[in-house]
């Protein structure tokens, strides 16, 4: 592990981190600051990605409510479809534990898993708080209370017609509990997976760079070079260096992340 | 700036970052999670900001830098998201929140009492000028058995079993009194509607009633779940009549926290109500279609299940131990 507090401050001084308050870093994005100045944005979602979980959502809570209802006919009936003759065996049994499936799919879930439905996993966001902290069960809970107004008159049409006008993509429920529907961006701590893809992209842009060198003007393939180089190479040698030295230290670059590919 | 390979840094940080996310893991199984991961998970939350600035600068955008900063968030949700506790959440809603909330919305409730029985006095004035309006209320069934004296309460009991009746009745009247409050997102219009047809409907009911001699039994009927019911509906019609309010006049504060504010603070007061109304809908099950209980056993539930309302939305004043554990709560929110 790195101490280097002096890359750390360098990021704090270059992106101006330290705040009291979260904000929106630009439209569409949630920066989220840290008592180490190294703060992270956070992409919300639009309404695509929030249709699309909520579609993944609704199909998973109509097949559950489905199934129950075939499912507590069976146990209690011992046929799929008793019909009227249930009374309220199949009120209490089955429709009611449908409904409540279906209805309460939404708020029961994203309390139980943190902000997150299976739409929403697999979709690959997660409801946060402005503050970018998982958000409080109240707020949970007003947020999908307020799935009344929004599914008015029909189709969730304020709904979209809020994600549409608002700035930061939220429905009239997410306004009232102060909550974002943002991109989770987690390849899940699998950071072992990430350095080959990480080294390979950088060897690959160092490759491609070389093959194309002669058929570039000096202006841009100059400053490809330096960007490609800058972190592995000093600043000072890199101003001097010659075409003839860039080409060679890209080569170093591609060659030497290919090998350990 | 470094000199060192950059992917070679990652390399060697890999494995670090990984037994970093193993603790992040551990500490996401809440209470279970053992200190010895919540102490390293502390003291490495510097040394991975300080790695993922670095990564920054050297690979932005790569699947390491965005691999590091979920973690790191991870990381950062585990240490400073507060600590939950149910029972004290609870106590403070009921003792501390509701309490405050219910003494600023006071004045709105009765306000929405009083516009209730404008619109019952309406219904009543209504019926009894034009009496065939009796019919845009009651249903044809209703109407035949009120010109028979019979009123459709009446043997109520032997069509639906009391639990059945309780179950249905709460379930409705929750989902009029959470309409009612967000319904008054459209500028409080909606809640004002819900409010206004209800009075009308009791108004016109009665009316009708009396004309036929009924509506002691219909008094009857409703004394001993009316007075909460009723109650609880004015509640979440102020509340809701609040988000209305806030949308129009936000005052100082901007339209959408001031409207995210009267959401937050009205939403409070729906949790003691939904209750409430359970309490009512037994009530309404039970007593109210039983014949055998006297008008006076009737008044005796009604007004005292009100008065126990009325104590529950006051934070229980008077309870032993209330203020202290108040006092507890505060401090364990301020934390």
């Amino acid at each position: 592990m790195a101490n280097d507090s002096a890359a750390a401050a360098d990021a704090a001084a270059g992106e101006d981190l330290r705040r009291d308050q979260p904000e929106t870093a630009a439209a569409g994005s949630l920066r989220l600051a840290s008592v180490t100045g190294v703060d992270i944005t956070l992409r919300i979602a639009g309404l695509g990605g929030r249709s699309y979980a909520f579609l993944i959502d609704w199909h998973i809570r109509v097949v559950a409510a489905i199934a129950w209802v075939g499912l507590g006919s069976l146990l209690l009936f011992g046929d799929l479809l008793p019909g009227a003759g249930g009374g309220y065996p199949m009120l209490y049994g089955v429709l009611l534990p449908a409904l409540a499936i279906y209805l309460l799919y939404h708020p029961v879930l994203e309390v139980a898993m943190q902000g997150r439905t299976p739409g929403k996993r697999i979709a690959g966001l997660r409801i946060v708080s402005l503050d970018g902290r998982v958000p409080a069960t109240g707020a949970l809970l007003v947020r999908n209370l307020l799935r009344m107004v929004d599914s008015l008159p029909t189709l969730y049409a304020v709904g979209l017609a809020s994600v549409v006008a608002t700035r930061q993509a939220v429905r009239i429920g997410d306004i009232a509990a102060g909550t974002l529907l943002v991109y989770e961006d987690a390849p899940r701590p699998r950071n072992r997976d990430a350095v080959p893809d990480a080294a390979a992209e950088r060897a690959e842009l160092a490759r491609q760079l070389l093959r194309r060198w002669d058929r570039l003007e000096d202006a841009p393939r100059r400053e490809l070079a330096h960007r490609l180089l800058a972190t592995s190479t000093d600043e000072v040698a890199l101003q001097h260096a010659d075409p003839a030295d860039l080409k060679e230290r890209l080569a170093t670059l591609g060659g030497a992340d290919a090998q350990r590919q | 700036m470094s000199t060192r390979h950059d992917g070679a840094w990652v390399a060697e940080q890999a494995d670090a970052w990984q037994r970093v996310a193993e603790d992040v893991e551990r500490l996401e199984q809440g209470r279970n999670a053992p200190p010895d991961a919540v102490l390293r998970a502390v003291q490495r939350y510097p040394e991975v900001a300080g790695d993922l600035a670095k990564l920054r600068r050297m690979d932005a955008g790569s699947a390491a830098m965005r691999g590091l900063e979920a973690l790191y968030l991870r990381l950062h949700d585990q240490l400073f998201t507060p600590p939950s506790n149910l029972k004290h959440e609870l106590a403070r809603l009921f003792r501390h929140e509701v309490p405050v909330i219910m003494a600023e919305l006071r004045t709105r409730i009765l306000a929405m009492a009083l516009g209730f029985l404008l619109a019952a006095a309406a219904g009543w004035w209504l019926v009894a000028t034009y009496p065939e309006l009796a019919r845009l209320f009651a249903s044809p069934e209703m109407v035949a058995g009120v010109e028979r004296g019979e009123l459709w309460t009446d043997g109520l009991l032997n069509v639906v079993p009391s639990s059945v009746l309780s179950v249905q009745i709460f379930a409705n009247n929750i989902a009029v009194t959470l309409t009612a409050f967000c319904l008054g997102t459209i500028y409080g219009l909606g809640t004002l509607y819900i409010l206004v047809l209800n009075g009308l409907m009791i108004g016109t009911l009665f009316a009708f009633t009396a004309q036929h001699g009924l509506h002691g039994r219909l008094l009857e009927f409703i004394a001993a779940h009316g007075f909460v019911e009723l109650s609880v509906i004015f509640i979440a019609a102020a509340a809701g009549f609040t988000i209305g309010e806030a949308i129009a006049r936000p005052g100082h504060r901007t339209r959408t926290a001031a409207f995210a504010r009267a959401v937050s603070r009205g939403g409070t007061l729906l949790l003691p109500c939904a209750l409430l109304l359970v309490g009512a809908g037994l009530i309404e099950g039970y007593v109210s279609p039983d014949p055998r209980y006297p008008l006076w056993a009737r008044l005796a539930i009604g007004i005292g299940y009100w008065l126990a309302m009325v104590w529950v939305l006051s934070g229980f004043p008077g309870w032993r131990g209330t203020s202290s554990n108040v006092a507890t709560v505060a401090v364990d929110r301020s934390r």
